[in-house]
């Protein structure tokens, strides 16, 4: 099977959804002519036409609103935000009006839309090139949060988003685009095609939105992770010889639970890994469940490691970064609690 | 320039507050019939000045004059006088129902009926309106079943919103309505995106952005101009000045001495500025902006003036910050009694036959209530279920969604 980088999946499941669907429509700053400042859109406005896949004013409201109304008109609108970090001026229309227009009008009209971003740090991207923010997005009724780690789930999870009926927040781990990442800044990276995940298929393929994958079978503590910090958890395991069962979620909503339950009844252990900061991110959420249905599994306290309660920063960028001595130390912690 | 010493800030304040004599000198009024008519295809350049003009085509005289006059037939005006009487009497019944207790929220047109009416008979079935919480003259002139507006204001066991949503929040697709959101000026650059999804389409349809005075200060007011004009979406960008936003008069939003028609001079978007209670007026120029985006010739912005004679909603009293008497002087006038008077003129209408239609009316729209109220009002008889609360928000319910809606058990 052919390898690709993840920008190349994601290229190739918008290559594949716009060839099947002429409803599908590709826009945002810079997605056409020029094919993206991450190149994921390369080509696309040359293959299907400046109808099909342009370039956006500098307003993310003005995008996101009118990829609403696109859907609205039955079209299925698939835009970029140029980074996650600036996302905030679109809320208002991804809060109040995607995530609610077919509960509101009962179904009159839907709103099929995904909303691509670049997420997350360890590429010294400072304040505004680094945020992860899917827990702004996980506390909304109506939306999907979809966060791939590989270019294989990358493509099957956009495919399913863009034909998904309903708005997908698909965030893309930035640092993940041309390799793993594990936290380790100080060694090369490998890229996608040395790594079987970066195996994809060509054509069209779909993977199911709301179903989490075992990256590293273990018997002694889950992790639940997504997007870098599956890598950086893996490493973990292997650098202290824990035999920790590594649980990539992939959807965060909705959210496989049922993986998250069976895996940790069997290991009676459970840390949660995010880059996210701490307070109020999407792990609260994931420690809140697991203490409701795996209580009497547990042999240990729920352990979080997160990105620190300030604004990511610049030149301390691997001491806020959750790298593998972090997430070892609290594996090390929850068996020995 | 000479040093001016200390800085002073500057706050904006309406002519006149409550006790004062209400005082409208300030508003230029065009005689009706002098702004010219141009063609679709004019040049926006050369029709800057019409966003600082108002166009009019009833004179005071109850007679219709000018190039932008003539559109219509007796029979139509006489049908629109109608929407505009229903939407009046449906405003007042609703109002009292509220008060009542039946519902909990009301938001009435008075003084800006002929803005959604007679727009509405400028578009064509498959066109999309998005519009605020004011223009349900829009539903009504198209048609739409008013015991169905009725169980949506009372929420219901017949809401097809099934309780979802605050009274006067309704949703039809298939009378061009969008559904309507709380939040402010969401929809204007929602109803860009559906004209450009219509153009990308090679479609025929078009779409018309509404919004007020007040919400013009929103970004998604800017978001919509800078849309539609760089991919020339076939839109009318309509935006209802009826002078005030709750408790703030329309300068506060403004800024300067232009005028809300002006804002898209900027963006090379023809702008039009219509008397908005001249039912005539309001439909001509509403052709005519629906022309120009169907001909592909892009969005026109078009600013009604008009004003907002009762309460903001059924939760406001204006006699806090403007004089009581101050719908009255109004200069543009009401715009059923307007039409009327037209219509009379034209030999058509009558006193007797005005006030026998306003009986009737009453009685149809009292009938409607009935009906409605056999199915529940907020607080007694028939309500949607507490499973429609969980339901409908994805085309699939999700797990923990199933999850809490066995845990409300239902």
């Amino acid at each position: 099977m052919p390898r690709k980088t993840m920008i190349e999946a994601i290229r190739d499941a918008m290559d594949v959804a716009m060839g099947r669907d002429e409803r599908v429509v590709v826009y945002g700053e810079d997605v056409g002519f020029f094919g993206g400042v991450f190149r994921a859109t390369q080509g696309l406005q040359a293959k299907y036409g400046r109808s099909r896949c342009f370039d956006a004013p500098i307003n993310e409201s003005g995008i996101v609103g009118s990829a609403i109304g696109m859907a609205a008109y039955g079209l299925k609108p698939c835009v970029e935000i140029q980074f996650a970090d600036y996302m905030y001026p679109a809320y208002d229309q991804l809060t109040q009006e995607a995530a609610r227009l077919r509960y509101r009008s009962n179904g009159d009209f839907t709103c099929p839309i995904v909303v691509r971003m670049p997420t997350g740090g360890g590429i010294f991207g400072g304040q505004t090139h680094s945020q992860s923010p899917e827990a702004l997005f996980t506390h909304v009724s109506g939306l999907k949060t979809v966060v791939p780690s590989n270019p294989h789930d990358a493509k099957g999870l956009l495919i399913a988003a863009i034909e998904d009926p309903d708005p997908v927040i698909f965030l893309e781990p930035k640092r993940l685009y041309n390799g793993p990442f594990d936290g380790h800044h100080d060694r090369p990276v490998t890229p996608w095609s040395k790594h079987e995940l970066g195996e994809v298929a060509d054509g069209h393929y779909t993977i199911p939105l709301g179903k989490a994958a075992i990256r590293r079978p273990g018997s002694a503590v889950t992790v639940l992770a997504y997007g870098t910090m599956v890598y950086v958890a893996q490493a973990a395991a292997e650098e202290t010889g824990i035999d920790a069962e590594v649980i990539d979620l992939r959807t965060l909503l909705p959210l496989d639970l049922d993986a998250i339950v069976a895996s940790v009844k069997k290991t009676g252990r459970c840390v949660v890994v995010h880059e996210a900061t701490l307070t109020s991110g999407f792990g609260a959420e994931l420690v809140s469940l697991v203490q409701e249905n795996c209580f009497y599994h547990l042999e240990a306290p729920v352990a979080r490691v997160a990105g620190w309660d300030t604004p990511y920063p610049h030149a301390q960028e691997w001491d806020y970064f959750p790298g593998p001595a972090r997430v070892g130390r609290a594996l090390i912690e929850t068996l020995e609690a | 320039m000479a040093d001016a010493g200390m800085l002073r800030f500057h706050v904006p304040e309406p002519e006149v507050r409550p006790g004062g004599t209400p005082d409208f000198s300030n508003v230029t009024i065009p005689k009706a019939g002098s702004v010219p008519r141009p063609e679709i295809d004019v040049d926006p350049r050369g029709i800057r000045d019409m966003a600082f003009s108002i166009i009019r085509v009833l004179n005071r005289a109850g007679e219709a004059v000018g190039p932008w006059a003539g559109l219509l037939t007796d029979e139509e005006l006489l049908e629109g006088l109608r929407h505009m009487m229903r939407l009046r009497t449906f405003d007042a019944r609703m109002q009292m129902a509220q008060r009542q207790g039946k519902t909990s929220f009301y938001m009435q047109h008075l003084g800006e009926e002929a803005v959604s009416c007679a727009f509405r008979k400028a578009l064509k079935p498959g066109d999309m309106n998005f519009p605020t919480y004011r223009q349900a003259g829009l539903l009504i002139a198209d048609g739409y079943p008013m015991v169905t507006m009725m169980n949506q204001i009372y929420s219901n066991e017949a809401d097809p919103l099934k309780g979802r949503q605050l009274p006067i929040m309704y949703s039809s697709k298939e009378h061009g309505f969008f559904s309507i959101s709380g939040n402010l000026a969401t929809q204007y650059i929602q109803a860009v995106g559906w004209a450009m999804a219509s153009a990308i389409s090679n479609d025929s349809k078009i779409a018309a952005a509404w919004i007020g005075d007040g919400s013009t200060a929103e970004s998604d007011f800017h978001s919509a101009l800078v849309f539609a004009s760089t991919y020339k979406a076939p839109v009318i960008l309509n935006v209802v000045n009826n002078q005030w936003a709750i408790s703030t008069f329309q300068g506060i939003a403004r800024g300067g001495s232009g005028t809300f028609a002006a804002r898209g001079l900027g963006f090379g978007i023809p702008a039009l500025r219509v008397d908005g209670n001249d039912y005539l007026a309001v439909h001509a120029v509403a052709k005519w902006a629906a022309e120009r985006a169907r001909a592909n010739l892009g969005p026109t912005l078009v600013e009604y003036v008009t004003y907002r004679a009762g309460a903001h909603s059924s939760s406001d009293d204006p006699s806090a910050y403007r004089p009581k008497a101050e719908s009255d002087a109004w200069p543009l006038g009401d715009p059923v009694i307007r039409l009327k008077n037209h219509l009379i003129h034209r030999g058509v209408w009558s006193e007797d036959r005005h006030t026998q239609a306003e009986a009737e009316i009453l009685e149809t729209v009292i009938a409607a209530q009935k009906e409605a109220e056999g199915h529940g009002t907020l607080h007694a008889g028939g309500k949607p279920s507490t499973r429609d609360m969980f339901e409908g928000l994805y085309a699939e319910m999700p797990p923990h969604l199933r999850r809490q809606r066995q845990q409300a058990g239902v």
